[in-house]
């Protein structure tokens, strides 16, 4: 911490004269950038229709209330079929994340030079691709349908559960594993008795967690025609329904509502 | 454990101790949730004569990641990769910039009542609402363009990270805070020297963290007309250009990977 001398007393200052350089130059950089991006958006922008956007709002606000109670009827069917993408999409990510996490924990991997590099490059790749992209691609495949919601609701939780998974497994308690093997057990009675034991409430915990997550985004994976109460929502904004869209809007609130306070409980009674 | 219960238990063969002791519970749980399972796969209908046929496709697809096209629509890539970034960036210091005060407030030990209960409300809307859903209707006031995704992002960012800095700022050191206190501080100085330096490793790791979340965000905000990559992805998947769309997702892994280890770094300089 320097300490200056002026007017013949001693001031403490936090940095030196290079550090608050170098920290001011940082600053100005950063500025700089953010004023470049700001000025690219604004060049995209119609400013017409920004300065107009309060009275477009106040006019859909107008078309979306009171919302259409009565089509709740048709929403049963929708809202099974999104729970059921997401709870599905769950237990197949699950089934696949388990080996793809053994394979990348550092204590566990058979081979750190081969393998774990395409463990972590499964995890990479299925982590940074958002599930509506994988359900684009799985209809472009397999055709629209709640099937293509699964298989990418899946898809995208594999890298999500496997790297939670794998670091749970990094983290656990070595000793106990040791004093499994040497009583003589072979490598699968190690894993089972050893480390299974220990990651069982992260594992339960990261389920309900991405379950959680999964609901949310099963909601919409129905605007790119992967089935589910999106599917509704997308329908509806294509004839201008607005008193439908504000109710599927509820309901997907509720959902995600609900879902929350399941996870939570759930998390709070494992953990 | 008494004489009675020991003895009982010698000569008897140990077993695993079970995940949900209750046998009850545990009966009931098994046979709902396979119940369950039946149930949601009755109702998926899988037409797999289509999804067979989509096999041909799919194969095409995977083949294309070995020879992905950068070349004959680089224009359009480029520009939507451009218009990614500079949503990333500007709604990133966007949400960053507000999401601080929103997290003071949001922290019942430094927040009055009102302030506190105001701000909650702030967070848990922005957390509830769909990045998509809100995207869907912001592009519906704002028209198309970039302006409505980075207002989209920017409203995501300020839930995720004002709850997760209101929690941090919860579960911090109350001494050091009410040292600087009683040094006589301002409360500027106060929540400067006092909670800022407390906080200030974790503000930085989820900034990084949103950032990326947000790039991964605006490769999908295009789907619905809200600028970025987006758009660019969804023409190739709908043209059966899978070479070009190979080439944009493995760009997409590409930056995504590089802010992992570029927040990698910097989270552990700040710590």
């Amino acid at each position: 911490m320097p300490v200056l001398e002026r007017n013949g007393g001693h001031e403490w200052r936090r940095r030196t004269t290079g550090e608050s350089l170098i920290r001011w130059f940082g600053w100005l950089i950063g500025v700089a950038v953010f004023v470049v991006c700001w000025q690219r958006i604004s060049e995209a922008t119609t400013w017409f229709f920004v300065w107009d956007a309060p009275r477009i709002a106040d006019d859909i606000w107008s078309r979306a209330t009171p919302p259409r109670w009565e089509y709740i009827t048709q929403l049963g069917r929708p809202i099974w079929d999104t729970i059921n993408i997401a709870t599905l999409g769950t237990i197949i990510a699950l089934f696949l994340a388990v080996p793809v996490s053994f394979l990348a924990a550092r204590n566990t991997t058979p081979s750190a030079l081969f393998i774990r590099p395409i463990a972590l490059l499964i995890i990479v790749s299925t982590r940074s691709i958002n599930s509506l992209i994988w359900a684009l691609l799985l209809i472009a495949i397999i055709g629209p349908g709640v099937f293509a919601g699964v298989i990418a609701i899946a898809i995208r939780s594999i890298g999500f559960c496997a790297k939670l998974l794998y670091e749970a497994i990094e983290e656990i308690d070595q000793s106990q594993v040791e004093a499994i093997t040497a009583t003589g057990a072979s490598r699968w009675q190690v894993m089972a008795y050893g480390i299974v034991p220990q990651i069982m409430p992260a594992f339960a915990g990261i389920a309900v967690f991405r379950w959680d997550i999964n609901i949310r985004e099963s909601t919409v994976l129905g605007l790119v025609g992967a089935g589910g109460i999106g599917l509704q929502l997308s329908a509806s904004l294509n004839v201008l329904a607005w008193p439908q869209v504000s109710l599927i809007l509820l309901v997907i609130l509720a959902a995600v509502v609900i879902s929350e306070w399941v996870s939570a409980k759930v998390r709070g009674a494992i953990i | 454990m008494s004489h009675r219960e020991l003895d009982d238990m010698l000569g008897t063969k140990w077993r695993k101790p079970r995940f949900v002791p209750n046998p009850y519970l545990r009966w009931t749980l098994t046979v709902g949730f396979i119940a369950y399972l039946i149930a949601a796969y009755m109702t998926i209908d899988v037409n797999w004569a289509r999804v067979y046929e989509g096999l041909d496709r799919g194969a095409q697809f995977v083949l294309a990641f070995t020879k992905p096209d950068f070349v004959s629509r680089a224009g359009d890539i480029w520009s939507g990769l451009l218009e990614s970034v500079v949503m990333t960036v500007a709604a990133s210091v966007v949400g960053i910039l507000i999401s601080i005060p929103i997290g003071l407030g949001a922290a019942r030990n430094i927040a009055p009542m009102p302030i506190y209960l105001i701000c909650r409300g702030i967070v848990a809307i922005s957390r509830a609402l769909q990045e998509i859903i809100v995207a869907i209707l912001l592009v519906a006031i704002f028209g198309f363009g970039p302006l409505a995704g980075f207002l989209t992002l920017s409203f995501a960012t300020i839930g995720f990270l004002s709850k997760l800095l209101a929690e941090d700022i919860e579960s911090m050191d109350k001494v050091q805070a009410e040292a600087i206190r009683a040094s006589g501080a301002r409360w500027m100085q106060w929540i400067n020297y006092g909670v800022q330096p407390q906080v200030m490793p974790r503000l930085v790791g989820l900034s990084m963290y949103r950032i990326d979340i947000n790039f991964r965000e605006s490769a999908i905000l295009g789907l619905v007309g809200a600028g970025g990559i987006g758009a660019t992805l969804n023409t190739a998947f709908d043209r059966y250009e899978y070479d070009t769309a190979a080439a944009i997702l493995l760009l997409i892994i590409g930056i995504v990977m590089a802010l992992e280890y570029l927040s990698g770094i910097i989270r552990a300089r700040v710590q």
